[in-house]
């Protein structure tokens, strides 16, 4: 066991997937000399040399093109997008080869490749660079799409995604990268895609997030139990495709008030597909209209507002207040 | 007879008329003003004194990230230099130094690096890009732009920034193909840096010269001191004239060298040497280009130490309005404009529970 910080846990993570899998590659901008920008593949090109850690040129397409190549020719890349803002160029390669392989050769070929990339907002970048639009990826079939929000979590899911035999598009909230520290086991962990988990437990609300989000639905979680008496469950969905919708549902139904927070914009965000699935799933068991708290329909804002932009507390907070006396 | 030579002819030029040693080719020097040099001097060494400065307020925690230009002085202020207000200039992340030749406040450069989108907002008419994060995103930009500029009849010239790195882009690829096949009157200048990032130039291509990616496309391409302020000049001139009359598209790889930190964010000592960086400051181009205009007598040291106390001056007003802005600017409202002409009314409605709130808040 040692505490690790998210972007140490990643780093496990590929260490020892690398170590114990010859055939996991990884490839990105500045992956390997450098340890990446964020420093997730560090150390990886002096252990595996640079023949399985590619310094690739500025080129996202081919990046992504290659990988899809490498993952049908019996590797498994591990792919870093620099940040999520950049990986469309790449986007046309997951969504017109990654994702429809399988269907299209009736399983004759397969991509199981991973696409690394961080983002949203909260660390001071630059333009282009706090953005979280999972749901290209999250919409389009064929695709897994994953999103951690601890150390832990963040190392066994990365582990499943590379042994994972379909493309896993893998965002990770770089806001998270260093903001705390984790028990992580030094052996080998996993937790199966697709699954979310209960991150708090509580009879009186449901609370549903993932990433970087998560921790301000929990933190709003403690606020409610101290200032309201009130114990809110808190859903962490982990995975966004396949989406795990029996654990909320179920949540939903005991509790019968739900509030859906993420950063995601929010007109077709991941709120308005959890919506869905609650009214088909759980309906006649809630007691009041669903709320949902998300980034705002603009472009995310230089850094000096980006905070404007993101759920905060006073947000969440009024609106579980309000699903609570409606 | 299955295995002919296609004839292609194939040569890069390299064009250097001011070496480092500030010696000069009188045959190929061009014909530039004294007034044009002198103010091509004065910006490049504001945008020095703007970087340095700009750096240390980002280390103070004042202002964000940013990509500093110093060192690419030259081959930004004297490209710029040679083209007039009205032909378009369409700017990569770096490009600082060309945006204050093209008459940009260093005040609101302050202001958006310090987070605030009213730091980059351009005037209407203006024929000024923002700045282009995505890597070569830029490029097929300034295709459209000169086509258009052909088909409206305009005699205007565009020219584009983008770095090494940009060249392994698909986008670079595509705008050169198609600024060649259509003729459009544009000029690609590549700061070739040497660096991207961590990538060295040598990792990022195999190409001999990245002047040479243009040949393939059969444009016009060279190699240029990228630090020599008059062969950037003459090379962008002659380009400026090519679109002028017709002939379409060139490119210009302005070999120069990435003197500090990629950005801010950024930690060079993970991946390249110290020496190479001091090999590279003795052919930084300001101080050659200040031993051009002393052997003429166009600029003496007294001139020099003059000019660096005003530009000291003005950068430091630069921050101060900046600073005024800034804390002029508290409502945060403006996030909601902009997104479309007119606000669609879901859009208006998160704004307006947005401003409740922050009248609660007050
Ligand atoms: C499409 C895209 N991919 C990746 C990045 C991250 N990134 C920013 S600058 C850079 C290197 C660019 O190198 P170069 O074109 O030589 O320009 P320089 O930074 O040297 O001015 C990279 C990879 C980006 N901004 N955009
Ligand atoms: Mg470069």
């Amino acid at each position: 066991m040692a505490e690790l910080n998210m972007a140490d846990a990643l780093n496990l993570a590929l260490t020892q997937e690398m170590e114990k899998d010859d055939s996991v590659v990884v490839l990105g901008e500045d992956v390997g000399v450098d340890g990446g920008v964020f420093r997730i593949t560090d150390g990886l090109l002096e252990r595996y040399g640079e023949r399985r850690v590619i310094d690739s040129p500025v080129a996202e397409t081919a990046l992504t093109g290659v990988s899809v190549g490498l993952a049908i020719n019996g590797l498994k890349p591990v792919c870093e997008m620099q940040f999520s803002g950049f990986s469309y160029q790449g986007f046309h390669q997951m969504e017109a080869h990654a994702a429809r392989m399988r269907w299209r050769t009736r399983g004759g070929h397969t991509v199981p490749m991973v696409l690394r990339m961080p983002y949203g907002a909260g660390v001071h970048a630059l333009e282009h660079h706090s953005e979280s639009k999972e749901v290209f990826y999250a919409h389009t079939p064929g695709l897994k799409m994953v999103v951690p929000s601890t150390p832990r979590n963040a190392r066994a899911l990365l582990v499943s995604a590379i042994r994972d035999p379909d493309p896993v598009v893998f965002f990770e909230p770089k806001a998270v990268y260093r903001a705390f520290r984790e028990e992580v086991p030094d052996e080998e962990e996993t937790l199966p895609l697709g699954e979310s988990r209960v991150a708090r437990e509580g009879d009186d609300l449901t609370l549903i997030s993932y990433g970087a989000m998560l921790h301000r639905a929990l933190e709003a979680a403690d606020t409610l139990a101290e200032e309201d008496g009130v114990e809110a469950e808190v859903i962490d969905l982990l995975s966004l495709s396949p989406l795990d919708h029996s654990r909320f549902a179920e949540s939903a139904r005991r509790t019968g008030r739900v509030v859906i927070v993420h950063e995601a914009h929010r007109t077709f965000g991941p709120a308005g597909e959890i919506m869905a699935r609650l009214t088909e799933e759980a309906f006649y068991y809630l007691e009041a209209p669903v709320r949902r708290v998300t980034g705002f329909d603009t472009i995310v804002p230089l850094f000096a507002r980006e905070q404007d932009y993101l759920p905060d507390q006073e947000r969440i907070l009024a609106a579980a207040r309000g699903v609570l006396n409606d | 007879m299955p295995r002919k030579r296609v004839r292609l002819e194939h040569a890069v030029e390299y064009l250097s008329i001011l070496d480092e040693k500030g010696r000069v080719d009188d045959k190929l020097e061009p014909d530039i003003s004294k007034q044009t040099l002198l103010d091509i001097h004065r910006m490049m060494l504001l945008s020095r004194r703007l970087d340095e400065r700009m750096l240390t307020l980002q280390r103070q925690g004042r202002i964000g990230t940013f990509a500093p230009a110093k060192g690419q002085e030259a081959s930004q202020i004297a490209a710029m230099a040679a083209l007039s207000g009205d032909d378009w200039f369409v700017p990569a992340f770096r490009e600082t130094a060309a945006m204050l030749w093209r008459g940009i406040p260093p005040e609101n450069l302050l202001l958006y690096n310090a987070g605030y989108s009213e730091g980059g907002a351009i005037e209407e008419g203006s024929h000024d890009l923002p700045i282009s994060i995505p890597v070569a995103s830029q490029i097929p930009h300034a295709v459209g732009i000169g086509y258009a500029s052909g088909l409206r009849g305009l005699d205007e010239v565009t020219i584009t920034f983008f770095g090494d790195g940009a060249t392994s882009e698909g986008d670079f690829h595509e705008a050169l193909n198609f600024a060649s096949v259509l003729k459009t009157p544009v000029i690609f200048l590549c700061q070739n840096n040497h660096w991207a990032i961590s990538m060295p130039r040598g990792r990022q291509s195999e190409s001999r010269t990245l002047a040479q990616k243009g040949l393939a496309y059969a444009i016009p391409s060279l190699q240029v001191d990228g630090n020599d302020v008059l062969a950037v000049y003459a090379a962008v001139q002659e380009a400026a004239q090519r679109a002028r009359d017709g002939e379409g598209p060139t490119l210009i790889e302005c070999v120069t060298y990435r003197l500090t930190v990629h950005t801010t964010a950024d930690d060079p000592s993970k991946y390249r040497d110290e020496e190479e960086v001091e090999k590279w400051q003795g052919r930084e181009p300001i101080a050659r280009l200040q031993t051009y205009l002393k052997k003429k007598r166009w600029l003496s040291d007294k001139q020099i130490d003059k000019l660096e106390k005003e530009i000291e001056g003005q950068v430091d007003k630069a921050w101060e309005s900046a600073h005024e802005r800034i804390e002029s600017l508290s409502d945060s409202q403006v996030i909601f404009d902009h997104v479309y002409a007119e606000t669609p009314e879901y859009l208006e409605s998160q704004r307006q529970s947005f401003a409740d709130r922050l009248k609660e808040g007050e």
